[in-house]
């Protein structure tokens, strides 16, 4: 008859002013780098801020905040423990280091499962780091969670662009907001993406180069946020703000 | 006491059920509760008694049980999830989230992780009868 799950949704983000889903087209262009280095920035200009990994398959932001060792509190659902001033949830917290060969249907249930157990209470920002692509989890945040906005992340390549303009196409027929497009790891001029992403009345949010530093930080949140990477995407932030 | 968010997806879904179909009186709820997410009836019963609304003030819950019957899409080989075979830290992770059982549990023919949940995965509302 119904899934219970679904009904709670709403009740349990309540007390979320913004949630912003950062998804792309393509794998490999830098959604989890930008979900999580946002969300520092953010909390870093004291607002209360929420990551959320919803890439289940290939969970990867506990490795760039340097997650180790900590674990949910349990109290009539799950509390997400804190951390680097974030309120942090992945899946990785039962997955642990092993691989979850999950299928569409699976990535559905886990993704409500969570959704309806994960007590965030008060944020101004929720980031979600999506999986890559159309299917399963974003058909789900765009079905269950209808405040949700968008945030698009490309590279200058015509290939992750190709798969972008897809989102948009999709997201625009929906009408769910989009925020606007970042172009990261810009390697020479180009005005390409902007005009695309202009040309189809969205924001161009800006670029951020490709920054030869950035692998080294990861796991290093301080080094992170010292980063070139992190400058230029502080300052596509400020035009997130409220 | 996860079971607490789950009793809440309840109450909150028999309400916006009874709203919709117009009951005045929710008078019985039959819940399925399959045996992979190892929900603990007594804790579910409990919190599900504390969190009745005004028009839930005398219903009835019927809980079921479900075996959580597996199926492997590679080899097809059919078997029911045991929790006392499955160490207790992957038994509460797949409390948690029951697609976890696809980190940790393997088809025991093939050893494949590629398997269907044919039922008894979580919990789920059979019906809601009430007073128009």
């Amino acid at each position: 008859m119904a899934d219970p799950r679904i009904g709670i949704i709403e009740e349990r983000l309540k007390g979320v002013n913004r949630i912003v889903a950062v998804s792309s087209g393509k794998g490999g262009v830098g959604k989890s780098l930008i979900a999580s280095t946002l969300a520092l920035t953010l909390a870093r200009r004291n607002y209360k801020v929420g990551l959320f990994d919803l890439d289940f398959t290939s969970p990867s932001t506990h490795v760039i905040l340097g997650v180790e060792g900590l674990q949910p509190k349990e109290e009539k659902g799950i509390i997400p423990p804190q951390i680097h001033g974030l309120k942090y949830m992945s899946i990785v917290y039962y997955s642990g280091e092993y691989a979850s060969p999950l299928r569409g249907a699976d990535v559905s249930n886990a993704l409500i499962e969570l959704l309806a157990i994960t007590r965030w209470n008060n944020l101004d920002f929720l980031i979600i780091d999506m999986p890559p692509g159309i299917s399963d989890a974003t058909l789900d945040i765009i079905r269950l969670v209808k405040r949700i906005k968008f945030l698009i992340v490309t590279t200058p390549s015509r290939l992750a662009f190709e798969t972008v303009r897809k989102l948009i196409d999709l997201l625009s027929e929906l009408r769910i907001p989009i925020m606007g497009v970042v172009e990261n790891m810009k390697m020479k001029e180009s005005q390409f993406i902007q005009q695309q992403v202009e040309d189809r009345g969205i924001t161009f949010l800006g670029e951020i180069p490709f920054d030869t530093e950035l692998e080294e930080a990861i796991g290093n949140v301080n080094k992170l946020l010292a980063t070139q990477f992190s400058e230029k995407l502080g300052e596509i932030a400020k035009n997130l703000e409220p | 006491m996860h079971e607490w968010a789950l009793a809440e997806a309840v109450i909150s879904t028999v309400s916006q059920i009874a709203e919709k179909e117009g009951l005045k009186e929710v008078a019985e709820v039959e819940i399925k509760v399959g045996e992979l997410q190892q929900i603990e009836l007594d804790i579910l019963e409990f919190a599900l008694s504390q969190l009745k609304t005004l028009k839930l003030k005398n219903v009835k819950f019927h809980i079921k049980t479900v075996k959580a019957e597996l199926k492997c899409r590679v080899c097809g080989q059919k078997w029911i999830f045991r929790k006392e075979k499955i160490d207790e830290e992957i038994a509460e992770a797949i409390h948690f989230v029951p697609e976890i059982a696809h980190t940790y549990i393997k088809c025991p023919k093939c050893g494949s992780p590629d398997f269907e949940i044919l039922k008894g995965r979580g919990i789920w509302l059979e019906s809601v009868k009430g007073l128009r």
